[in-house]
């Protein structure tokens, strides 16, 4: 076992601390430079035990240049990090220097970090990747010992992950000996993140932190009827209220960004005690966010209503109440949040949650009997996006000449790409080179030169200067910021807003940011330009952001729930009430069979598959169903997926005659790669990857795309494409991105032969009570209304539910 | 509040759908192009040829087949009108060295289309010289009947058919948005939807257009699937 350095020693000590199991078994893994990842709950010391090693290290032996590397998920976590590490190590009177580098960071810091690294330098996967791009990446870099990971498990399934994990493979080309750490939530499956973390084939030895104590969780209890639909629980904000006004602090979690708005906005008009009551989302500005940061810090505020922004390790002192506001959506994801009341290990957490309607009340029902038994989700890794491929290849370029065999070797070493093939990788090289088109009629115009001894450098310098201005756009595609306007176009950067959102804006619109109403004027320079307002006809944003699946496992917890009426005496009363009424109008979704409901509603005609098989295969077999509705001349219009099923919405009513057609099992080969690369889907997979790979560019800084001609979609560039150069490269990996997102055929067919046959068809002539759910799920994003007309916008719908179940009651004849 | 226009104001659909502008009757086409019948004349606005090779000088990779693709697409409908006279609504060329980037099979097929009709060039604030090399005439407008042909709007006390805006329209259909070009029309003046494979465009409730349009009631056009729909 490894000694503590007395110093070191002596500080824990004063504190009566000691230095703990998992803490001790890092300083082990570290003097036998073996890679870990340390899996802990929250408050169990992780942070401190990933850099503890390094600080004795350095303590011991002393050290030029960069020794360890930080890499965050959250710019906010680096800050955050900083002033917790700056502080003991101070305090032990160390001579270490830290820093932190993000997009942030001046241009003078950057500077100077080039030339003289500190110690320590805490930052993100973007802003690493952009250090990598500099021709002194290789001095910077050499005398890494080692890095940590924080937040593993937010890395490992997505494509901020896979870039991490790119970084990760050329860091490893500058300092081979260094070692990797992770630091990581409680997740269901290890071994995935530990192979994440390690160079491919390599995965990291699993360290585990002693369990902390079970939460306590429980369904808020509120005075007032729980809807049927809607997802803003504006019925609760009373009962959330108290419990805030009871608890000491408390963070209000809310799974969108309109929904923090909103709530936040609810939770204000009935503040009586100004209670300090913040709101705090990726959507606000930098500097709005330092500010509420500050005041959390300072412990100066009451409660604060946030998404998943503030759901990793941002540590905000003695919270010791969460409240989750709508469907925890994931149990791995709830703990989190949960986790994030009470740091202190040997203490149960206590959280409330709320159902924003009662289908949600059966989620969290199922998320409780969940982590009550010990039970969590996982997701399978993925293989890597090829998308960030050619990014990467830039990237190196940018760094030094690069040759495509040695690049390909890097590639493949990162384990989320270890099993590209080097057809594939060809491919991506030449599209990084000069587009890779088939008809190669403007050779002039190429992004990388080849050179005689078979090496690729940039062909310009503005080539390497545009490269790194869309470095920390990678990922974060399409964002525009919101310039809050007093008079003509003055004002002030307020946030930002997806691109997406602002398109489905015409000036005169209104939505709600940072708790007030905005009118949408118009996009000038990139910027979305509003003006606050007293009144109008407001609506909701609907940017996306925060928007989260809900997991398979819990899906599958709700139909069990669902099928054991001998539970149900745990959910609350109103909910009971409601299965009860959707057991005797049409049927409870059977746990072997699928229930289909067919209903008109408004002059269209529905149909709702309950399928409970999670959002891959609702969104396949939406493309399916479609497909094969559309033959059947029932004409659809549009379909949209839940976690429990999917909606279609059709001209002509589908008969039970149809159903066997629908899910016959045999799939045409071409029945789902024509239509497939004829939805929205994959257009929006096209617009990604046009933006990640460097096809269309999103952020070219001091140049002003003032002429409406210059901006285009990229759906333009896709129907070209597809037209003349079908088999290029990109459309393959918009293909793959959209399959990320979908079933692969053989298991699409496996369940069709699971469906076939086995249907229960309900011809209805009204929604049925958990068809209501899914029925307004299309407009609650996007509901009307702000302040009080948001409110009494929602108690309309919820009295058009109420008289619509009210017609139920009487038609079974309760 | 919105641009998006509740169903029900489809009133009429089709590949192409005639309307009667000052008087004259006139094809729309849902292939963003105008053919007038008594004139035997087509016309097409904003083909911005080799835009993509002009993005690409600024370091884009991308495709360049947006040239072809647009003549193309030009062709199908010179097959089908066989006009006696092509008139390209201004702004033909992204920008003054588009004519220099264009490749030898893409000239040769815009002189085999001007060998088939008498070519018009207006004359458009991205091409104000179109070279002589090519063929065709230019012309800052021109006059056909009562009717003027030009790209943007002038003062002239004459009904306008004109360019330059690439107007786009939207409406909602059962909770989802089909949005696409749009053709426009007021008493006085007709918007011509961009021709061009990689034009973008510009909502038609932008007030740009509807000081282009002037007083009194309008008509719009929604291009989709290669189709027109008469919208409210």
């Amino acid at each position: 076992m490894i000694a503590v350095p007395e110093i070191i020693a002596a500080w824990f000590a004063a504190r009566q601390w000691q230095v703990r199991d998992h803490q001790l078994a890092m300083l082990d893994a570290f003097a036998r430079q073996q890679s870990s990842l340390l899996i802990a709950p929250t408050g169990a010391g992780k942070t401190l035990a990933g850099f503890l090693p390094s600080l004795i290290d350095i303590c011991r032996r002393g050290h030029s240049g960069l020794h360890t590397l930080y890499i965050s998920p959250l710019k906010a976590l680096t800050h955050d990090i900083e002033r917790n590490l700056s502080q003991p190590v101070a305090q032990m009177g160390l001579d270490i220097s830290i820093e932190t580098r993000t997009g942030d960071t001046s241009s003078y810091k950057r500077q100077r970090q080039r030339r003289k690294p500190p110690h320590l330098l805490l930052t993100t996967p973007e802003s690493l990747m952009l250090m990598l791009s500099y021709t002194d990446a290789p001095q910077i870099f050499k005398s890494l010992k080692a890095v940590i990971v924080d937040e593993v498990h937010s890395f490992a399934h997505n494509k901020r992950g896979d870039f991490t994990s790119l970084a990760l493979a050329r860091l490893r080309q500058h300092a081979p000996d260094c070692i990797r750490f992770g630091l990581s939530a409680t997740v269901a499956a290890p071994a995935a993140l530990a192979a994440w973390l390690g160079p491919a084939g390599e995965p990291v030895a699993v360290l585990r932190a002693a369990a902390s104590m079970p939460p306590r969780i429980r369904i808020l209890d509120s005075k007032n009827r729980m809807p049927y639909s809607g997802f803003m629980a504006g019925y609760a904000v009373e009962a959330i209220y108290q419990a805030v006004a009871a608890a000491r602090t408390t963070l209000v979690f809310v799974n969108t960004r309109a929904q923090a708005e909103l709530v936040f906005q609810q939770l204000w008009q009935i503040n009586k005690d100004n209670l300090p009551i913040a709101v705090y989302h990726g959507s606000l500005s930098k500097e709005q966010r330092r500010k509420t940061e500050n005041l959390m810090a300072a412990g100066s505020l009451r409660a604060v209503v946030t998404t998943s922004a503030l759901e990793l390790g941002v540590d905000w002192g003695d919270v010791d109440l969460v409240i989750q506001v709508g469907a925890p959506k994931g149990v791995s994801r709830l703990l989190q949040r949960i986790g994030r009341a009470n740091h202190r290990l040997h203490e149960p957490s206590e959280a409330w949650l709320v159902p924003a309607n009662r289908f949600e009340a059966l989620e969290c029902q199922s998320a409780i009997d969940a982590i009550a038994s010990g039970r969590l989700d996982g997701e399978a890794l993925l293989p890597g996006s090829n998308d960030i491929v050619p990014q990467f290849i830039m990237n190196c370029a940018c760094s030094e000449a690069i040759r495509p065999a040695a690049i390909y070797r890097q590639v493949r070493s990162a384990t989320p790409y270890a099993d590209m093939p080097r057809a594939t990788f060809d491919a991506l090289f030449r599209f990084a080179v000069d587009g890779g088109y088939a008809l190669r009629n403007y050779e002039r115009y190429r992004r990388l030169e080849e050179h005689r001894d078979g090496t690729f450098t940039p062909s310009s310098r503005s080539t390497v200067q545009r490269h790194r201005q869309n470095i920390g756009t990678i990922v974060e595609a399409g964002r525009l910021k919101v310039k809050r306007l007093r008079r003509s176009h003055q004002g002030r950067i307020v946030g930002e807003v997806e691109e997406y959102f602002a398109q489905q804006l015409t000036p005169g619109d209104t939505f709600i940011f940072n708790g007030e109403v905005l009118m949408f004027e118009g996009v000038r320079d990139m910027l979305l330009e509003a003006r606050p307002v007293k009144s109008g006809e407001p609506k909701i944003p609907s940017y996306v952001g925060g928007q989260m699946p809900l997991s398979t496992f819990l899906s599958d917890g709700v139909r069990a729930l669902l099928n054991r009426p001998q539970h149900w005496s745990r959910l609350p009363a109103d909910v009971r009430e409601w299965l009860e009424l959707q057991r005797r109008f049409s049927a409870i979704p059977p746990q072997h069979r699928l229930l289909v409901e067919q209903f008109p509603h408004r002059g269209l005609q529905y149909v709702v598959f309950y399928t409970f098989e999670g959002r891959k295969a609702n969104q396949t077999l939406g493309i399916l169903l479609t497909r094969r509705m559309e033959r059947l001349q029932l004409k659809p219009v549009s379909f949209s997926i839940t976690d429990y099923g999917l909606s279609v919405c059709a001209l002509e009513a589908l008969g039970a005659a149809h159903i066997d057609q629908l899910f016959a099992p045999e799939i045409l080969g071409d029945e789902l790669e024509d239509w497939l690369m004829e939805t929205p889907m994959l257009k929006r997979s096209f617009r990604r990857v046009a933006t990640i790979s460097g096809l269309a560019e999103q952020n070219h800084a001091g140049k002003r795309k003032t002429l409406r001609q210059m901006t285009f979609s990229t759906d333009l560039i896709y129907d070209v494409l597809r037209k003349y150069d079908a088999d290029h490269i990109l459309l393959t990996v918009s293909r793959q991105d959209a399959e990320r997102e979908l079933l692969d055929i053989r298991r699409l067919a496996e369940m069709l032969v699971r469906f076939a046959g086995k249907t229960v068809f309900k011809a209805l002539d009204r929604a049925s009570p958990m068809a209501l759910n899914i029925l307004f799920k299309a407009r609650d994003e996007q509901v009307r209304g702000a302040g009080l007309e948001v409110l009494l916008e929602q108690a309309g719908l919820q009295d058009q539910a109420q008289q619509m179940m009210d017609e139920v009651r009487d038609v079974v004849g309760v | 509040m919105s641009s998006a226009s509740e169903v029900g104001g489809r009133a009429f659909a089709g590949p192409s759908l005639s309307t009667v502008f000052v008087g004259q009757q006139l094809v729309l086409d849902g292939r963003a192009a105008l053919y007038w019948p008594a004139q035997r004349a087509l016309v097409v606005a904003d083909l911005h040829l080799e835009k993509g090779s002009y993005l690409r000088r600024c370091g884009h990779p991308l495709p360049l087949y947006d040239t072809t693709d647009t003549l193309a697409r030009l062709r199908c409908l010179v097959d089908q009108y066989r006009p006696e006279r092509i008139i390209a609504l201004g702004d033909s060329f992204h920008d003054a060295a588009a004519v220099s980037r264009l490749p030898a099979p893409e000239r040769e097929q815009i002189e085999t289309l001007c060998a088939r009709a008498d070519w018009v060039w207006i004359l458009g604030n991205h091409d104000p010289h179109v070279p002589d090399c090519l063929p065709g005439r230019c012309a800052e407008r021109l006059q056909l009947g009562d009717l003027l042909l030009l790209h943007e709007p002038s003062d002239i006390d004459l009904p306008q058919i004109i360019g330059h805006f690439h107007p786009k329209a939207s409406l909602r259909l059962a909770g989802t948005k089909v949005g696409g070009k749009c053709f426009l029309q007021s008493p006085i003046r007709l918007l011509l939807p961009a021709f061009g494979s990689y034009t973008g465009g510009l909502d038609s409730d932008h007030p740009a257009i509807a000081g282009a349009l002037g007083a009194g009631r309008q008509k719009r056009f929604l291009l989709h699937a290669q189709k027109i729909w008469q919208i409210l």
